[in-house]
């Protein structure tokens, strides 16, 4: 029988039920390999649920740095009965099916391309442990040390992560450790070890870290000076606000009062948790909140106010599958529209697309200089898959002369002075203007902030022109707001080429893979990672100097590609799309097999059907 | 009509400690009809804050939507006004609140804007306890939209329109009661010597404090058959007592009227003389509070007056212990941990 062979290049998916501790464990195996040196991008694909069903925990392992999905299991672990038909029937020809088989496999289930590895789990389990908690806890532990027999892990580095992870418990490392070496004995006495596919020392870590893309924007919120969170919990943004809490806790208390230099509020729901976040912000002080598609929906009648009224506001949207509650627990780059126009009326939201947990941190401090210095909301879009799993990311970096940008306030000495102050006056042509704290001079500086129309002097009018060239300026407004977001980041493929390809998010590492097999394949493409809307010319330019350009991204509708031909008025023909919407993260194989349909089948289907049916394809 | 009145004001208008007139706590002239409640509430505003002495820029005055949200306009023309989202006026108070410590808060709103739409957010900005004042202009009627029955409109009451309201009515004071805020009055809009002794101990309140004013729509909700007309509350409130209210820097000049049954003193320094009339209300008791609103109820009359309120409130900022010093005048030296914290950050991550 075939077997795949390899050396630090596999994607491994792990079955079990959710609410047994397997995250603990699995997390275990795939930081010994990060801390092996050898680069891995792990992934949880679980349900929305608290125990009982079934979870996936999928490892990307490869020695290049590739750490998108690839697509395709080369290793399953299957503990879970509940999923072991699907799980088998996932692997590739020639791979390994690990599982409990201390009941036996269903032959019906049995593949002659797999080879099939019954370790049994639950047995020595029984044999060891005879409390029912133990059991279940440390089976996750022993299939950890039989995966370091088959895969010839460095056990030292595992059981030095063991005494790492239970520092201050120290009566768990031992037991812990114990679990692993009955794994990894009995796999050594009953198996040749290593299987075909193996792992090794290497070198291609470096200073990373291994850090979720929430706990990165919550301590992007402590650096960039947030000290009002509001929020209401939601899958898959909870842990952004869970991470502030746990760093403004270590950082933000002062040692000498022991009072808070932050407040956070678990809002009523999300309509109230925006709304402190801009009562915040209006009052002087830098504020956000957290949350996910519902959540969007329900803020939409506030972020048109902090449009129309101008007060920065800072939203983090860890985007999950919709419509509606859609797949709450799965990923999904689906609210671009309705975050980049969100609320009634003419409006246009800055978004910051974030890619890796590194760029989560630096977007999550600078949104709040770009929100004061723009005085309009900034939504931060990331995702589940980047928000919720572990990602390999250059670490994180603060420059400690860096200073707040503050934006346009008027201080009591320029009132003194004799400004004239005009909360909707464009002193300075670019169209944002200047603002005053609550409360900061006794005769001169107040207004009203509304959301009906108003002078520039804030003064409530219903005057067409009034209005009118008010809302002209909101539109010169995000002309200047242009240049400050970030600039794409572009990659050229150094060959002559008609073809270029757009991402953004959480699908730069597969599309990056991607452009490989097809530079492998003879097709060569230009790159091109959006990193901001309103887009920047770069933008435009780099659309124009390519006869047709493929954008990539994870939902249905090709919302990326939508906003860029209302934006630009590009015609259809021009932009193509390639898509994953079935809430997993868009995988390489996946991107190459939609632009090689797209290349082959020119001139032959219609655009809509190509695009239904290259949605779904998943292997290559 | 209200916008022809005059802006003129006496050159020797008496002022305040801090050399203020009155003048100086008005605002823009009022749009609202002429004869509206909500004017009246304005000037009890305006004059509670010119005799307490607060500088009108330390107030900020918030509002939702609807013609009572409209009155932040026509008064304390120095201060930051918020005219936000329809029912949403709490959270960003909240907001504001929890960004700045030091200025007063005062939030208006309206029976649909908080018994409606606003009710979570009303809800849960007493429960939370928020340092502020929050002014019902209660008129049981939806005034910008012609005169709908709001939820405060009570049970066969009828507006303009002749249909009396089929569903009773939401008694704001016990609601906020139920939830816990810990300063609960009523009042009418329509007699200033109760209101402003009443904003005034609503303002020293450190807490969440309300006042529910009823406040008669002259233009919908007048009529002879409506329960918020300026007859029928004349005739049917009854008033819990009368208090006076004595700031604490005049305390000791000044000449108060013996009689008084309680005694309360204020957070800042300041006391309340309370002249009870009420036998069965003991207004530091919240049971007893919510009995003496339900008994009213039942006679078809209208407690007003002080209510209810806790001596010993905690505000949201002592729950939450956070900085005395307001949050937004906080720099980099508090608020930024540093790079040489997150190297160390880094290095538990690997």
């Amino acid at each position: 029988m075939k077997r795949i062979e390899s050396v630090n290049d596999f994607v491994i998916k792990f079955a079990n039920v959710n609410g047994t501790g397997s995250a603990s464990a699995n997390n275990l195996f795939a930081k010994a390999l990060f801390r092996m040196g050898i680069p891995v991008s792990p992934k949880n694909i679980f349900p929305s649920n608290i125990q009982g069903l079934p979870t996936w925990y999928e490892v990307r392992v490869n020695d290049k740095g590739y750490l998108g999905r690839r697509g395709g299991v080369d290793i399953a672990l299957s503990v879970n009965p509940q999923s072991m038909a699907q799980d088998i029937q996932e692997v590739e020809a020639g791979g390994y099916f690990v599982y409990d088989n201390t009941k036996p496999l269903d032959l019906r289930l049995l593949r002659d391309d797999v080879n099939i590895i019954g370790i049994p789990l639950t047995t020595i389990c029984n044999q060891e442990y005879s409390d029912p908690r133990q059991r279940q806890l440390f089976k996750n532990v022993i299939y950890v040390g039989a995966l370091a027999a088959l895969l010839d892990m460095d056990f030292k580095v595992l059981t030095s992560l063991v005494e790492d992870q239970f520092k201050g418990k120290e009566k768990l490392v031992l037991p812990n450790i114990h679990a692993l070496e009955l794994g990894h004995q009995w796999t050594r006495n009953n198996y040749e070890c290593p299987i075909g596919i193996r792992v090794e020392t290497s070198d291609k870590v470096g200073d990373k870290i291994l850090l979720d893309g929430n706990t990165a924007l919550g301590l992007g919120a402590v650096y960039g000076g947030a000290t009002v969170a509001a929020w209401y919990p939601i899958t898959p943004s909870t842990s952004v606000v869970d991470a502030f809490d746990k760093y403004v806790k270590r950082m933000r208390i002062d040692p000498g009062t022991g009072r808070k230099n932050y407040a956070i509020v678990q809002a009523e729901d999300e309509l109230a948790a925006i709304g402190m976040a801009i009562g915040a912000a209006w009052n002087g002080a830098r504020a956000f909140t957290a949350t996910s598609g519902p959540g969007v929906s329900l803020m939409s009648e506030f972020l048109g106010l902090a449009y129309f009224a101008e007060i920065p506001t800072v939203l983090f949207n860890v985007q999950r599958a919709g419509p509606s509650t859609g797949m709450p627990t799965r990923t999904q780059q689906s609210d671009v529209l309705s975050c980049a126009y969100a609320s009634h009326g003419d409006t246009k939201q800055v978004l910051l697309f974030p890619s890796t947990p590194g760029e989560c941190f630096d977007f999550g401090a600078q949104a709040f200089d770009l929100a004061e210095r723009l005085q309009t909301p900034i939504i931060v879009m990331s995702d589940l898959d980047l928000g919720m799993n572990d990602n390999m990311s250059p670490p994180l970096e603060w420059d400690d002369e860096r200073t707040y940008d503050r934006g346009k306030v008027v201080t009591a000495q320029d009132l003194e002075n004799g400004m004239d102050f005009g909360r909707y006056l464009d002193v300075d042509g670019d169209a944002i203007c200047y603002r005053t704290y609550p409360g900061t001079h006794a005769t001169k500086g107040a207004f009203f902030t509304r959301g009906t129309s108003r002078n520039e002097y804030a003064v409530y009018t219903e005057k067409g022109e009034e209005y009118e060239q008010n809302m002209l300026r909101l539109l010169r407004k995000w002309e200047t707001i242009k240049d400050y977001v970030p600039q794409p980041e572009i990659n050229p493929c150094g060959k002559e080429t008609r073809f270029g390809v757009i991402y953004f998010g959480t699908s730069e590492e597969s599309s990056r893979e991607a452009l490989d097999y097809l530079s492998h394949d003879g097709i060569h493409m230009d790159a091109m990672r959006v990193r901001s809307f309103p887009f920047n010319s770069a933008v435009k330019d780099f659309i124009e100097a390519h006869e047709e350009v493929f954008v990539i991204e994870q939902n249905r509708d090709a919302q990326l590609r939508t906003l860029l031909m209302a934006e630009f008025e590009f015609g259809p023909d021009k932009l193509k799309s390639v898509l994953c919407f079935d809430g997993t993260p868009i995988s390489a194989r996946n991107i190459r097999k939609q632009i090689r349909t797209h290349l082959n089948g020119d001139n032959v289907k219609p655009i809509h059907q190509r695009t239904v049916a290259s949605a779904a394809g998943e292997k290559s | 009509m209200s916008y022809q009145v005059p802006r003129f004001r006496h050159p020797e208008l008496p002022k305040n400690e801090l050399g203020y007139t009155k003048a100086d706590y008005e605002g823009s002239i009022s749009t609202l009809c002429a004869g509206c409640g909500h004017d009246s509430i304005s000037g009890s505003i305006v004059r509670a804050c010119h005799e307490l002495s607060i500088e009108p820029h330390k107030i900020a005055k918030l509002s939702g939507i609807g013609c009572s949200s409209k009155a932040p306009t026509y008064f304390l023309g120095n201060s930051h006004g918020f005219n936000s989202v329809h029912g949403r006026m709490p959270s960003v108070v909240t907001g504001a609140a929890l960004a700045n410590r030091d200025l007063l808060y005062l939030g208006v709103s309206g029976d649909g804007d908080t018994a409606s739409i606003g009710m979570g957010q009303f809800a849960h900005v007493a429960r939370r306890n928020l340092n502020m004042v929050y002014i019902v202009m209660n008129n049981g009627c939806y005034g910008l939209t012609k005169g709908q029955d709001s939820a405060t409109a009570d049970e066969g009451s009828a507006s303009k329109k002749g249909e009396p309201s089929p569903f009773g009515a939401i008694d704001l004071c016990a609601t906020a009661l139920q939830l816990g805020a810990t300063f609960v009055a009523r009042s009418f809009s329509g007699d200033k010597e109760q209101l402003v002794p009443l904003i005034k101990a609503a303002i020293s309140h450190r807490g969440f404090a309300l006042i529910d004013v009823v406040s008669p729509c002259v233009t919908f909700n007048n009529n002879p058959q409506s329960t918020k007309s300026y007859e029928f509350v004349r005739e049917h409130a009854e008033a819990t007592g009368t208090i006076d209210f004595v700031p604490m820097r005049t305390e000791i000049t000044t000449e108060y009227k013996p009689g008084y049954t309680h005694e309360v003193t204020m957070h800042d320094g300041s006391s309340i003389h309370l002249y009870k009339v009420d036998e069965d209300l003991n207004p530091f008791d919240r049971r007893s509070a919510i009995n003496t609103i339900e008994d009213h109820r039942a006679n078809g009359t209208i407690l007003t007056g002080l209510i209810y309120m806790d001596e010993d409130s905690r505000d949201l900022h002592d729950v939450m212990e956070t900085s005395q010093r307001p949050l937004n005048e906080l720099t980099e030296a508090e608020l930024c941990p540093g790079n040489k914290m997150l190297q160390n950050i880094n290095a538990s991550l690997r």
